[in-house]
């Protein structure tokens, strides 16, 4: 299991390669991607028992990102994980590149297509309720966003995954805050959502989204035995690069050659001042 | 739903009645679901409209019900292929194929989940319920989904037949049944098999091309052409939208010169304006015309008044193809 100390390298560097595919792509989903990078640093790192060579066990845990614009900081993840050579990461929105924006199963790991919102936890919860058929021990994930729950079918799943007792079902929602055309607060309200999902029958745990060791605690294990789980977690739109950071506009913005050599100097910082702590 | 001179072509036929296609799929996925408990049911409130409530006794483990729910039916029912269940996802194809449309196009289809979508009580089955509960629409959005085999069986065989082919095939399939008892077809030259026509009757003066539960209209529009008219008329049911057996359309194009298609669905999108490109991209020298239901607020009655008042019976087909001959100048 990697340490603390590796993890928050890791996401520093996830940070620098979701800059540079995108810039490079001069397309993606940049404030979304560096919201949720940790949740995907901590999954792919010490909770799914998924691997390259495991990717179609029947058995391996399955990760579902619903919020597939985000995909950037998944193919990143995926790449350094080694399910793909990272080169490949090049072919970002080419002609004829498997690397869409948004998350396809014709790339290595990626369990389910997805890019429109709400279609995500359905499937998810199809899963979960194989598994639990079967008596499989397998868990299943699905990243959300918190202004993708304005998407109604989100909630037919819940009530489903709570029908059918599935505990190793696990959702993560991405709460920063933010969407397209503003705060999620006044585009459409999706508070309060743990009173909300544990009104549907959920577990419900809240954390903060950017703290390695609090994921790494509430991911590790079913959060109720009967009952699927969901962890909100507090993010901040962009993090890591302080002028994206909470700001509607880096949605899908690229940084232009000067925002883009700032951003790079922002987090070579933080990885300097990561090595300096650390010794 | 037929009249007493189709009932008594029928009888000359020699075709014997039938059951719904409904309750001969329900029949058919008990047996695939007995052999392999992989195989699932997945309803949203419709085991009983999908005669599934003998299947739910027998099988209880073996059927998941999501309430009315069908855009969760959908991707539940992909989460469970993907996890290696052979699913059948069962819900009236009104509400299948329109309010889940988007989970078909990219849970199943573009996801490629090996699913069967079941759409029961399918074009005007309701009847008179209206059109809330009509799915007119299907063939034309489904068929411009990529990955996607579309098929509308015609009779216990091609529904039995296409229930066991959807539970191998390995890729997504919707299937549309309706509620109505059905003439038994005669067997054809060609075995079902998905993306191939079954010529019921050959003949080249006249080709009837139709799909689902009009095509036993048409067979017997066929029949009674010949008794009153001496002709000869190609009956070919095409279970299978799509891929569609152009090969079969064009030979008909080609060898009848007359073409009418039948299908309970709009006039747009659907198996008619399948078999027009087919044609007119071959510069087939052969005219056509399209029965089903036309671009309007829909006639209200039971699924045979409907089909009745717009011409899907064999009175009205025979009708159409004598006025196509005569339009072009072909002798009746």
């Amino acid at each position: 299991m990697p340490t603390d100390h590796e993890l928050a390298r890791k996401s520093l560097q996830y940070r620098r390669q979701i800059l540079r595919v995108i810039k490079r792509a001069g397309a993606g989903h940049i404030g979304g991607s560096l919201s949720c990078v940790d949740i995907l640093n901590v999954l792919y790192n010490r909770i799914l028992r998924v691997s390259p060579a495991t990717v179609t066990e029947p058995g391996r845990d399955r990760y579902i990102q619903s919020k597939g614009h985000s995909v950037e900081a998944l193919y990143v993840v995926l790449a350094e994980r080694g399910f793909f050579p990272e080169s490949e990461l090049e072919t970002l929105g080419a002609p004829a590149s498997h690397f869409v924006g948004h998350p396809t199963r014709n790339v290595p790991g990626i369990e389910h297509n997805t890019g429109a919102l709400g279609h995500g936890l359905s499937v998810a919860v199809g899963m979960a309720l194989a598994a639990k058929m079967d008596r499989a021990r397998f868990r299943t994930f699905v990243l959300l966003g918190d202004g993708e729950l304005a998407e109604g079918s989100n909630w037919e799943a819940a009530m489903a995954a709570a029908h059918y007792g599935l505990d190793s079902l696990t959702a993560i929602i991405d709460c920063n805050s933010l969407q397209i055309s503003g705060p999620t607060s006044a585009v459409m309200n999706s508070e309060p959502l743990g009173e909300k999902f544990a009104a549907f029958g959920w577990a419900v745990r809240r954390v903060d989204g950017h703290d390695i060791e609090a994921l790494t605690s509430v991911l590790g294990a079913p959060l109720a035995p009967g009952r699927p789980g969901v962890v909100i977690a507090d993010t901040v739109k962009g993090k890591g690069v302080s002028f994206m950071e909470d700001t509607v506009g880096w949605h899908h913005g690229v940084p232009d050659d000067e925002q883009y050599v700032r951003a790079l100097a922002e987090i070579d910082a933080g990885l300097a001042n990561l090595e300096r702590g650390a010794q | 739903m037929h009249s007493e001179a189709a009932l008594r072509v029928a009888a000359r036929l020699g075709l014997e009645m039938g059951r719904p296609n409904l309750e001969e799929f329900a029949e058919a996925l008990m047996v695939r679901a007995r052999a392999d408990r992989n195989v699932l049911a997945v309803t949203s409130d419709s085991r009983g409209s999908g005669k599934l409530s003998s299947f739910a006794k027998a099988l209880p483990g073996q059927i998941v019900e999501v309430g009315i729910a069908e855009q969760n039916l959908v991707g539940m029912a992909a989460g469970l292929a993907s996890a290696g269940k052979t699913v059948f996802a069962v819900s009236p194809a009104c509400f299948l194929t329109a309010r889940a449309l988007e989970q078909i196009k990219n849970d199943i289809a573009y996801s490629d989940q090996p699913v069967t979508l079941v759409g029961i009580s399918a074009g005007v089955s309701y009847g008179a319920l209206g059109t809330t509960h009509h799915s007119l629409h299907d063939f034309a959005a489904l068929r411009a989904i990529h990955n996607l085999i579309v098929a509308a069986p015609a009779d216990n065989f091609e529904t039995r037949s296409a229930v066991h082919a959807a539970a191998t095939v390995r890729v997504p399939v919707y299937l549309r049944f309706g509620k109505a008892p059905l003439f038994t077809l005669p067997a054809g030259e060609v075995p079902f098999a998905f993306g191939r026509a079954r010529v019921l009757r050959p003949g080249c003066d006249v080709a009837f091309v139709a799909a689902g539960e009009t095509v036993i209209h048409a067979l017997l529009a066929g029949a009674y052409l010949e008794e009153t008219h001496g002709l000869e008329c190609r009956v070919i049911s095409m279970p299978t939208l799509k891929p569609l057996d152009s090969a079969a359309v064009l030979a008909a194009g080609l060898e009848c010169h007359t073409m009418v298609t039948a299908e309970e669905h709009s006039v747009h999108g659907g198996l008619g304006e399948a078999c027009a490109a087919v044609l007119a991209r071959a510069g087939a020298p052969c005219t056509l015309d399209i029965v089903g239901i036309p671009d309007e607020y829909t006639f209200t009655g039971s699924q045979a008044e409907i089909f009745h008042h717009y011409g899907l019976s064999m009175e009205g087909l025979a009708a159409t193809a004598i006025s196509l001959r005569r339009r072009v100048g072909t002798t009746a």
